[in-house]
Protein backbone atom coordinates (compact mmCIF):
# COMPACT_ATOMS: atom_id res chain seq x y z
CA UNK A 1 0.00 0.00 0.00
CA UNK A 2 1.47 3.37 -0.91
CA UNK A 3 1.42 6.19 1.62
CA UNK A 4 -1.21 7.94 -0.51
CA UNK A 5 -3.67 5.10 0.07
CA UNK A 6 -3.45 5.40 3.83
CA UNK A 7 -6.45 6.73 5.66
CA UNK A 8 -6.13 9.62 8.08
CA UNK A 9 -7.79 9.97 11.45
CA UNK A 10 -9.36 13.33 12.34
CA UNK A 11 -6.18 14.00 14.37
CA UNK A 12 -3.67 13.52 11.53
CA UNK A 13 -2.85 17.23 11.24
CA UNK A 14 -2.47 17.53 15.01
CA UNK A 15 0.05 14.65 15.03
CA UNK A 16 2.12 16.15 12.22
CA UNK A 17 2.07 19.57 13.89
CA UNK A 18 3.33 17.96 17.12
CA UNK A 19 6.32 16.46 15.26
CA UNK A 20 5.08 12.88 15.20
CA UNK A 21 6.79 10.23 13.10
CA UNK A 22 3.91 8.79 11.06
CA UNK A 23 3.83 5.15 9.98
CA UNK A 24 1.30 2.91 8.19
CA UNK A 25 -0.78 1.00 10.74
CA UNK A 26 -4.05 -0.86 10.15
CA UNK A 27 -4.52 1.04 6.88
CA UNK A 28 -4.05 4.42 8.56
CA UNK A 29 -1.16 6.84 8.82
CA UNK A 30 -0.56 6.83 12.58
CA UNK A 31 1.97 8.38 14.97
CA UNK A 32 4.52 5.81 16.14
CA UNK A 33 6.24 8.37 18.36
CA UNK A 34 6.53 12.09 18.96
CA UNK A 35 9.67 14.11 19.63
CA UNK A 36 10.38 12.61 23.08
CA UNK A 37 10.63 9.06 21.70
CA UNK A 38 9.17 5.73 22.79
CA UNK A 39 11.08 5.34 26.06
CA UNK A 40 10.17 8.75 27.50
CA UNK A 41 6.58 8.50 26.25
CA UNK A 42 6.20 5.11 27.92
CA UNK A 43 7.53 6.37 31.25
CA UNK A 44 5.47 9.58 31.04
CA UNK A 45 2.30 7.51 30.71
CA UNK A 46 3.21 5.39 33.74
CA UNK A 47 3.96 8.52 35.82
CA UNK A 48 1.55 11.16 34.51
CA UNK A 49 -1.03 10.93 31.70
CA UNK A 50 -0.59 9.92 28.07
CA UNK A 51 -3.02 10.87 25.33
CA UNK A 52 -3.42 8.37 22.48
CA UNK A 53 -5.26 8.63 19.19
CA UNK A 54 -7.01 5.29 18.70
CA UNK A 55 -9.44 6.56 16.08
CA UNK A 56 -8.28 3.83 13.67
CA UNK A 57 -10.24 1.38 15.78
CA UNK A 58 -13.77 0.54 14.72
CA UNK A 59 -16.74 1.94 16.62
CA UNK A 60 -20.23 0.61 16.00
CA UNK A 61 -23.71 0.38 17.45
CA UNK A 62 -25.69 -2.83 17.55
CA UNK A 63 -29.39 -2.12 17.69
CA UNK A 64 -32.47 -4.30 17.68
CA UNK A 65 -35.12 -5.82 19.90
CA UNK A 66 -32.60 -7.82 21.92
CA UNK A 67 -29.25 -6.85 20.41
CA UNK A 68 -27.18 -8.69 23.01
CA UNK A 69 -28.94 -11.99 22.33
CA UNK A 70 -28.24 -11.73 18.61
CA UNK A 71 -24.66 -10.57 19.16
CA UNK A 72 -23.92 -13.47 21.49
CA UNK A 73 -24.15 -15.88 18.54
CA UNK A 74 -20.64 -14.86 17.49
CA UNK A 75 -19.02 -13.64 20.70
CA UNK A 76 -18.04 -15.44 23.87
CA UNK A 77 -18.90 -12.96 26.59
CA UNK A 78 -22.20 -12.67 28.42
CA UNK A 79 -23.70 -9.51 26.94
CA UNK A 80 -27.32 -10.23 27.87
CA UNK A 81 -26.15 -9.99 31.45
CA UNK A 82 -24.19 -6.76 30.85
CA UNK A 83 -25.67 -4.09 33.11
CA UNK A 84 -26.46 -0.57 31.94
CA UNK A 85 -23.43 1.67 32.29
CA UNK A 86 -20.92 -1.19 32.07
CA UNK A 87 -18.46 -2.49 29.49
CA UNK A 88 -17.11 -6.02 29.00
CA UNK A 89 -14.21 -7.59 27.08
CA UNK A 90 -15.05 -10.41 24.70
CA UNK A 91 -13.79 -12.27 21.66
CA UNK A 92 -15.35 -12.81 18.27
CA UNK A 93 -15.00 -16.51 17.45
CA UNK A 94 -14.80 -18.72 14.40
CA UNK A 95 -16.38 -22.20 14.17
CA UNK A 96 -13.09 -23.80 15.25
CA UNK A 97 -13.00 -21.77 18.47
CA UNK A 98 -10.27 -19.44 17.18
CA UNK A 99 -10.27 -15.72 17.84
CA UNK A 100 -11.36 -13.56 14.88
CA UNK A 101 -10.91 -10.40 16.96
CA UNK A 102 -11.06 -9.19 20.53
CA UNK A 103 -13.41 -6.37 21.33
CA UNK A 104 -14.99 -4.18 23.97
CA UNK A 105 -18.76 -3.94 24.21
CA UNK A 106 -20.62 -1.44 26.36
CA UNK A 107 -24.17 -0.51 27.25
CA UNK A 108 -23.60 3.22 27.75
CA UNK A 109 -27.24 4.24 27.23
CA UNK A 110 -30.53 2.88 25.84
CA UNK A 111 -29.30 2.91 22.24
CA UNK A 112 -28.35 -0.77 22.03
CA UNK A 113 -24.74 -1.85 22.42
CA UNK A 114 -21.61 0.18 21.67
CA UNK A 115 -18.78 -1.93 20.26
CA UNK A 116 -15.08 -1.10 19.74
CA UNK A 117 -13.05 -3.46 17.52
CA UNK A 118 -9.48 -3.54 16.24
CA UNK A 119 -8.74 -1.28 13.26
CA UNK A 120 -7.15 -3.95 11.09
CA UNK A 121 -10.07 -6.33 11.67
CA UNK A 122 -13.07 -4.05 11.43
CA UNK A 123 -14.39 -4.81 7.91
CA UNK A 124 -14.28 -8.56 8.53
CA UNK A 125 -15.76 -8.15 12.03
CA UNK A 126 -18.70 -6.08 10.82
CA UNK A 127 -19.48 -8.59 8.05
CA UNK A 128 -19.48 -11.48 10.53
CA UNK A 129 -21.55 -9.57 13.08
CA UNK A 130 -24.03 -8.37 10.45
CA UNK A 131 -24.52 -11.93 9.17
CA UNK A 132 -25.15 -13.18 12.71
CA UNK A 133 -27.62 -10.40 13.46
CA UNK A 134 -29.56 -10.70 10.20
CA UNK A 135 -33.28 -10.21 10.68
CA UNK A 136 -32.92 -9.55 14.39
CA UNK A 137 -30.59 -6.60 14.84
CA UNK A 138 -28.29 -4.30 12.89
CA UNK A 139 -24.70 -3.22 13.17
CA UNK A 140 -24.06 0.42 12.27
CA UNK A 141 -20.53 1.75 11.85
CA UNK A 142 -19.89 5.06 13.55
CA UNK A 143 -17.46 6.38 10.92
CA UNK A 144 -17.98 9.96 12.03
CA UNK A 145 -16.51 9.44 15.47
CA UNK A 146 -12.96 9.61 16.81
CA UNK A 147 -11.58 7.72 19.80
CA UNK A 148 -9.04 9.10 22.26
CA UNK A 149 -7.43 7.23 25.15
CA UNK A 150 -6.19 9.11 28.20
CA UNK A 151 -4.08 6.77 30.31
CA UNK A 152 -1.97 7.05 33.43
CA UNK A 153 -2.16 7.83 37.16
CA UNK A 154 -3.11 11.47 36.52
CA UNK A 155 -5.72 10.69 33.85
CA UNK A 156 -8.64 10.77 36.29
CA UNK A 157 -7.74 14.17 37.70
CA UNK A 158 -7.15 15.59 34.22
CA UNK A 159 -10.44 14.36 32.80
CA UNK A 160 -12.47 15.26 35.89
CA UNK A 161 -11.48 18.89 35.39
CA UNK A 162 -13.49 18.82 32.15
CA UNK A 163 -15.96 16.01 32.83
CA UNK A 164 -16.80 15.81 36.56
CA UNK A 165 -18.80 12.58 36.04
CA UNK A 166 -15.60 10.79 34.99
CA UNK A 167 -14.39 10.84 38.59
CA UNK A 168 -17.46 8.85 39.68
CA UNK A 169 -16.76 6.00 37.27
CA UNK A 170 -14.80 2.83 38.11
CA UNK A 171 -12.94 0.38 35.88
CA UNK A 172 -15.14 -0.87 33.02
CA UNK A 173 -17.90 1.68 33.60
CA UNK A 174 -19.16 3.19 30.35
CA UNK A 175 -21.44 6.20 30.00
CA UNK A 176 -22.95 8.26 27.23
CA UNK A 177 -22.82 11.85 28.41
CA UNK A 178 -22.23 15.40 27.31
CA UNK A 179 -18.54 16.22 27.58
CA UNK A 180 -16.55 19.03 26.01
CA UNK A 181 -19.90 20.32 24.74
CA UNK A 182 -20.59 17.29 22.55
CA UNK A 183 -22.13 13.84 22.86
CA UNK A 184 -19.41 11.56 24.16
CA UNK A 185 -19.16 7.93 25.19
CA UNK A 186 -16.61 7.53 27.96
CA UNK A 187 -15.41 4.29 29.49
CA UNK A 188 -12.93 3.91 32.33
CA UNK A 189 -10.67 1.47 30.54
CA UNK A 190 -7.76 1.25 28.15
CA UNK A 191 -4.93 -1.02 27.12
CA UNK A 192 -1.90 0.17 29.06
CA UNK A 193 -2.46 -1.39 32.49
CA UNK A 194 -2.92 2.09 33.90
CA UNK A 195 -6.05 3.75 35.17
CA UNK A 196 -7.56 5.79 32.36
CA UNK A 197 -10.36 6.41 29.92
CA UNK A 198 -11.37 5.84 26.34
CA UNK A 199 -13.32 8.80 24.98
CA UNK A 200 -15.47 8.54 21.85
CA UNK A 201 -16.37 11.94 20.38
CA UNK A 202 -17.65 13.30 17.05
CA UNK A 203 -14.81 13.42 14.50
CA UNK A 204 -15.48 17.11 13.86
CA UNK A 205 -14.65 17.96 17.49
CA UNK A 206 -11.75 15.54 17.97
CA UNK A 207 -8.89 17.98 17.31
CA UNK A 208 -10.39 20.61 19.64
CA UNK A 209 -10.79 18.06 22.45
CA UNK A 210 -7.31 16.61 21.81
CA UNK A 211 -5.77 20.08 22.08
CA UNK A 212 -7.84 20.94 25.15
CA UNK A 213 -6.52 17.87 26.97
CA UNK A 214 -2.95 18.64 25.88
CA UNK A 215 -3.19 22.11 27.41
CA UNK A 216 -2.90 20.34 30.77
CA UNK A 217 0.78 20.06 31.62
CA UNK A 218 0.22 16.55 33.01
CA UNK A 219 -0.70 15.30 29.53
CA UNK A 220 1.56 14.46 26.58
CA UNK A 221 0.69 12.83 23.26
CA UNK A 222 1.90 9.22 23.05
CA UNK A 223 2.48 7.14 19.92
CA UNK A 224 1.95 3.52 18.91
CA UNK A 225 5.47 2.54 19.97
CA UNK A 226 4.86 3.24 23.63
CA UNK A 227 1.31 1.93 23.36
CA UNK A 228 2.81 -1.43 22.42
CA UNK A 229 5.43 -1.52 25.19
CA UNK A 230 2.84 -0.40 27.76
CA UNK A 231 0.35 -3.13 26.83
CA UNK A 232 3.13 -5.74 26.74
CA UNK A 233 4.23 -4.83 30.29
CA UNK A 234 0.58 -5.03 31.36
CA UNK A 235 0.49 -8.60 30.00
CA UNK A 236 -2.28 -7.71 27.57
CA UNK A 237 -2.37 -9.79 24.38
CA UNK A 238 -2.50 -8.01 21.03
CA UNK A 239 -4.57 -9.17 18.10
CA UNK A 240 -2.50 -10.15 15.06
CA UNK A 241 0.42 -11.01 17.32
CA UNK A 242 -0.60 -12.98 20.43
CA UNK A 243 -4.11 -13.64 19.18
CA UNK A 244 -5.22 -14.90 15.79
CA UNK A 245 -7.74 -17.26 14.19
CA UNK A 246 -5.82 -20.35 15.36
CA UNK A 247 -5.62 -19.28 19.01
CA UNK A 248 -8.56 -19.97 21.32
CA UNK A 249 -9.44 -17.68 24.22
CA UNK A 250 -8.55 -20.47 26.65
CA UNK A 251 -5.09 -20.97 25.14
CA UNK A 252 -4.63 -17.22 25.38
CA UNK A 253 -5.59 -17.21 29.06
CA UNK A 254 -8.72 -15.20 28.35
CA UNK A 255 -11.07 -17.58 30.17
CA UNK A 256 -12.80 -14.57 31.71
CA UNK A 257 -13.92 -13.56 28.19
CA UNK A 258 -16.10 -16.69 28.02
CA UNK A 259 -19.05 -15.89 30.28
CA UNK A 260 -20.24 -18.33 32.91
CA UNK A 261 -23.76 -18.48 31.48
CA UNK A 262 -22.26 -19.00 28.02
CA UNK A 263 -20.13 -21.94 29.20
CA UNK A 264 -23.19 -23.58 30.71
CA UNK A 265 -25.23 -23.05 27.55
CA UNK A 266 -22.36 -23.92 25.17
CA UNK A 267 -24.19 -21.82 22.61
CA UNK A 268 -21.31 -20.05 20.86
CA UNK A 269 -19.17 -20.80 17.82
CA UNK A 270 -16.31 -23.17 18.59
CA UNK A 271 -17.95 -24.30 21.84
CA UNK A 272 -16.79 -27.88 21.31
CA UNK A 273 -13.09 -26.98 21.44
CA UNK A 274 -13.47 -24.35 24.12
CA UNK A 275 -15.44 -26.66 26.43
CA UNK A 276 -12.72 -29.32 26.07
CA UNK A 277 -9.99 -26.79 26.76
CA UNK A 278 -11.80 -25.40 29.79
CA UNK A 279 -11.74 -28.97 31.15
CA UNK A 280 -7.94 -28.95 30.82
CA UNK A 281 -7.38 -30.52 27.41
CA UNK A 282 -4.99 -27.90 26.05
CA UNK A 283 -2.05 -28.17 23.64
CA UNK A 284 -0.52 -24.76 24.37
CA UNK A 285 -1.05 -21.80 26.62
CA UNK A 286 0.14 -18.22 26.80
CA UNK A 287 3.07 -17.50 29.09
CA UNK A 288 4.92 -14.39 30.20
CA UNK A 289 8.70 -14.62 29.97
CA UNK A 290 11.37 -12.51 31.61
CA UNK A 291 14.46 -12.79 29.38
CA UNK A 292 17.36 -13.17 31.79
CA UNK A 293 20.29 -12.58 29.43
CA UNK A 294 21.16 -11.18 26.04
CA UNK A 295 18.96 -9.42 23.54
CA UNK A 296 15.21 -8.96 23.74
CA UNK A 297 13.32 -11.90 22.20
CA UNK A 298 11.02 -10.55 19.50
CA UNK A 299 7.94 -11.97 17.82
CA UNK A 300 8.80 -15.22 15.99
CA UNK A 301 11.70 -16.27 18.25
CA UNK A 302 11.61 -19.94 19.25
CA UNK A 303 11.09 -20.96 22.87
CA UNK A 304 12.97 -24.09 24.00
CA UNK A 305 12.96 -26.22 27.14
CA UNK A 306 16.01 -26.52 29.41
CA UNK A 307 17.46 -29.23 27.11
CA UNK A 308 17.10 -27.04 24.05
CA UNK A 309 14.06 -28.73 22.45
CA UNK A 310 11.87 -26.16 20.72
CA UNK A 311 8.47 -26.13 22.47
CA UNK A 312 6.89 -22.87 21.34
CA UNK A 313 7.20 -19.38 19.94
CA UNK A 314 7.36 -15.81 21.13
CA UNK A 315 4.35 -13.85 19.86
CA UNK A 316 5.27 -10.42 21.29
CA UNK A 317 8.50 -9.31 22.83
CA UNK A 318 10.69 -6.36 23.47
CA UNK A 319 12.13 -4.15 26.15
CA UNK A 320 9.89 -3.11 29.02
CA UNK A 321 10.95 0.42 30.00
CA UNK A 322 9.17 0.34 33.40
CA UNK A 323 10.02 -3.32 33.96
CA UNK A 324 13.65 -2.50 33.17
CA UNK A 325 14.46 -5.48 31.01
CA UNK A 326 13.51 -7.72 28.13
CA UNK A 327 10.07 -9.32 28.32
CA UNK A 328 8.01 -11.51 26.04
CA UNK A 329 4.66 -13.21 25.59
CA UNK A 330 4.63 -16.62 23.94
CA UNK A 331 2.87 -19.97 23.74
CA UNK A 332 4.16 -23.28 25.17
CA UNK A 333 2.62 -26.61 26.25
CA UNK A 334 0.90 -26.30 29.66
CA UNK A 335 3.53 -28.45 31.42
CA UNK A 336 6.08 -25.67 30.84
CA UNK A 337 3.77 -22.79 31.69
CA UNK A 338 4.59 -22.85 35.37
CA UNK A 339 5.72 -19.67 37.10
CA UNK A 340 9.35 -20.12 38.07
CA UNK A 341 10.15 -22.53 35.21
CA UNK A 342 13.36 -21.67 33.37
CA UNK A 343 13.09 -21.94 29.60
CA UNK A 344 15.21 -20.63 26.74
CA UNK A 345 14.51 -18.14 24.00
CA UNK A 346 16.47 -18.47 20.78
CA UNK A 347 17.50 -15.05 19.49
CA UNK A 348 19.52 -15.00 16.24
CA UNK A 349 20.50 -18.62 16.85
CA UNK A 350 21.67 -18.07 20.42
CA UNK A 351 19.77 -19.66 23.31
CA UNK A 352 19.28 -17.40 26.32
CA UNK A 353 17.65 -18.19 29.66
CA UNK A 354 14.11 -16.93 30.19
CA UNK A 355 11.99 -17.29 33.30
CA UNK A 356 8.24 -17.93 33.27
CA UNK A 357 6.75 -15.14 35.38
CA UNK A 358 3.26 -14.15 36.48
CA UNK A 359 1.17 -11.67 34.52
CA UNK A 360 1.30 -8.69 34.45
CA UNK A 361 4.99 -7.76 34.24
CA UNK A 362 4.23 -4.39 35.82
CA UNK A 363 1.35 -4.11 38.34
CA UNK A 364 -1.84 -2.75 36.81
CA UNK A 365 -3.54 0.23 38.41
CA UNK A 366 -7.18 -0.11 37.43
CA UNK A 367 -9.55 1.71 39.79
CA UNK A 368 -12.11 -0.92 40.68
CA UNK A 369 -13.55 0.86 43.72
CA UNK A 370 -13.76 4.54 44.65
CA UNK B 1 35.73 9.63 8.91
CA UNK B 2 33.99 7.82 6.05
CA UNK B 3 30.35 6.81 5.68
CA UNK B 4 28.11 4.20 4.03
CA UNK B 5 24.62 4.46 2.60
CA UNK B 6 23.53 2.17 5.46
CA UNK B 7 24.58 4.96 7.86
CA UNK B 8 27.67 3.37 9.35
CA UNK B 9 30.87 5.37 9.89
CA UNK B 10 34.51 4.28 9.84
CA UNK B 11 37.43 6.10 11.40
CA UNK B 12 40.84 4.74 10.41
CA UNK B 13 44.08 4.97 12.38
CA UNK B 14 46.94 3.00 10.85
CA UNK B 15 45.38 -0.30 9.82
CA UNK B 16 42.64 -0.24 12.47
CA UNK B 17 39.13 0.96 11.60
CA UNK B 18 36.68 1.94 14.34
CA UNK B 19 33.05 1.39 13.28
CA UNK B 20 29.80 2.89 14.49
CA UNK B 21 26.47 4.24 13.24
CA UNK B 22 25.83 7.86 12.35
CA UNK B 23 23.83 10.39 14.35
CA UNK B 24 21.17 10.16 11.65
CA UNK B 25 20.87 6.38 12.14
CA UNK B 26 20.79 6.71 15.93
CA UNK B 27 18.02 9.29 15.65
CA UNK B 28 16.01 7.05 13.32
CA UNK B 29 16.40 4.03 15.61
CA UNK B 30 15.13 5.82 18.67
CA UNK B 31 16.14 4.80 22.17
CA UNK B 32 18.71 2.02 22.02
CA UNK B 33 18.17 -0.53 24.79
CA UNK B 34 20.53 -3.35 23.78
CA UNK B 35 23.59 -3.74 21.58
CA UNK B 36 25.07 -7.04 20.45
CA UNK B 37 28.74 -6.47 19.56
CA UNK B 38 30.86 -9.00 17.62
CA UNK B 39 33.34 -11.37 19.23
CA UNK B 40 37.02 -10.52 19.04
CA UNK B 41 38.69 -12.65 16.39
CA UNK B 42 35.65 -12.80 14.12
CA UNK B 43 36.43 -12.06 10.46
CA UNK B 44 33.89 -10.08 8.47
CA UNK B 45 33.61 -9.16 4.83
CA UNK B 46 32.33 -5.80 3.63
CA UNK B 47 28.54 -5.78 4.04
CA UNK B 48 28.44 -8.68 6.52
CA UNK B 49 26.43 -8.33 9.70
CA UNK B 50 28.72 -6.89 12.35
CA UNK B 51 26.46 -5.93 15.26
CA UNK B 52 22.79 -5.69 16.22
CA UNK B 53 21.21 -2.60 17.74
CA UNK B 54 17.87 -2.92 19.47
CA UNK B 55 15.48 -0.10 20.25
CA UNK B 56 12.41 -0.55 22.47
CA UNK B 57 10.49 -1.63 19.40
CA UNK B 58 12.84 -3.36 16.96
CA UNK B 59 16.19 -4.96 16.20
CA UNK B 60 18.39 -3.54 13.41
CA UNK B 61 21.51 -5.04 11.87
CA UNK B 62 24.72 -3.04 11.59
CA UNK B 63 26.84 -4.05 8.60
CA UNK B 64 30.61 -4.05 8.34
CA UNK B 65 31.53 -1.05 6.16
CA UNK B 66 34.89 -2.67 5.41
CA UNK B 67 36.44 -6.14 5.57
CA UNK B 68 38.65 -7.17 8.45
CA UNK B 69 39.16 -9.00 11.71
CA UNK B 70 37.51 -7.79 14.91
CA UNK B 71 40.33 -6.81 17.28
CA UNK B 72 38.21 -5.06 19.90
CA UNK B 73 34.49 -4.75 20.71
CA UNK B 74 32.96 -1.96 22.78
CA UNK B 75 32.12 -3.86 25.98
CA UNK B 76 30.78 -0.69 27.65
CA UNK B 77 27.68 -0.81 25.45
CA UNK B 78 26.44 -3.85 27.39
CA UNK B 79 25.81 -1.68 30.45
CA UNK B 80 25.21 1.61 28.67
CA UNK B 81 23.48 0.97 25.31
CA UNK B 82 22.11 4.52 25.45
CA UNK B 83 25.63 5.73 24.57
CA UNK B 84 24.74 4.92 20.95
CA UNK B 85 22.09 7.67 21.08
CA UNK B 86 24.13 10.08 23.17
CA UNK B 87 27.47 9.79 21.38
CA UNK B 88 26.88 7.87 18.15
CA UNK B 89 30.04 9.08 16.44
CA UNK B 90 32.30 8.77 19.50
CA UNK B 91 31.71 6.57 22.60
CA UNK B 92 28.92 4.66 20.87
CA UNK B 93 31.29 2.78 18.53
CA UNK B 94 30.74 -0.97 18.16
CA UNK B 95 34.02 -2.58 17.07
CA UNK B 96 37.55 -2.01 15.85
CA UNK B 97 38.55 -3.95 12.76
CA UNK B 98 42.02 -4.74 11.47
CA UNK B 99 41.62 -3.81 7.81
CA UNK B 100 42.15 -6.58 5.30
CA UNK B 101 41.51 -4.34 2.27
CA UNK B 102 42.29 -0.68 3.05
CA UNK B 103 41.18 0.36 -0.45
CA UNK B 104 37.56 -0.24 0.64
CA UNK B 105 37.80 2.78 2.95
CA UNK B 106 38.67 5.15 0.13
CA UNK B 107 35.59 4.08 -1.82
CA UNK B 108 33.24 5.17 1.01
CA UNK B 109 31.64 8.62 1.19
CA UNK B 110 33.38 11.50 2.95
CA UNK B 111 31.28 13.70 5.24
CA UNK B 112 30.26 16.15 2.52
CA UNK B 113 29.12 13.32 0.26
CA UNK B 114 27.25 11.69 3.16
CA UNK B 115 25.52 14.98 4.07
CA UNK B 116 24.53 15.35 0.43
CA UNK B 117 23.20 11.76 0.47
CA UNK B 118 21.16 12.49 3.63
CA UNK B 119 19.58 15.50 1.95
CA UNK B 120 18.16 13.17 -0.72
CA UNK B 121 16.36 10.95 1.83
Amino acid sequence: MSTDDLKKTPLFDAHVAAGARMVPFAGYSMPVQYKDGVLKEHLWTREHAGLFDVSHMGQARIRGENPARSFEKVVSADYQGLKAGKQRYGVLLNAAGGIVDDLMTARPDDDGLFVVVNGACKDNDYAIIAAALEGEATVTRLEDRALLALQGPQAAAVLAAHVPEAAEMVFMDARALTAFGVDAIISRSGYTGEDGYEISVPASDAARIWNTLLEDERVKPIGLGARDSLRLEAGLPLYGHDLDETVSPIEAGLNFAVGKSRREAGDFLGAERITKELAGDLARVRVNLKVLEGAPAREGADIADAEGNVIGKVTSGGFGPSFGGAIAIGFVPPAFAVVGETLKVIVRGKPAAALVVASPFVPTRYVRKL
Amino acid sequence: MRFTKDHEWVAVEGDIATVGITAYAAEQLGDVVFVEVPEVGKTVGQGDQLAVVESVKAASDVYAPVSGEVVEANAELADAPETVNALPEAGGWFAKLKLSNPAEVDALMDRDAYEAFLSTL
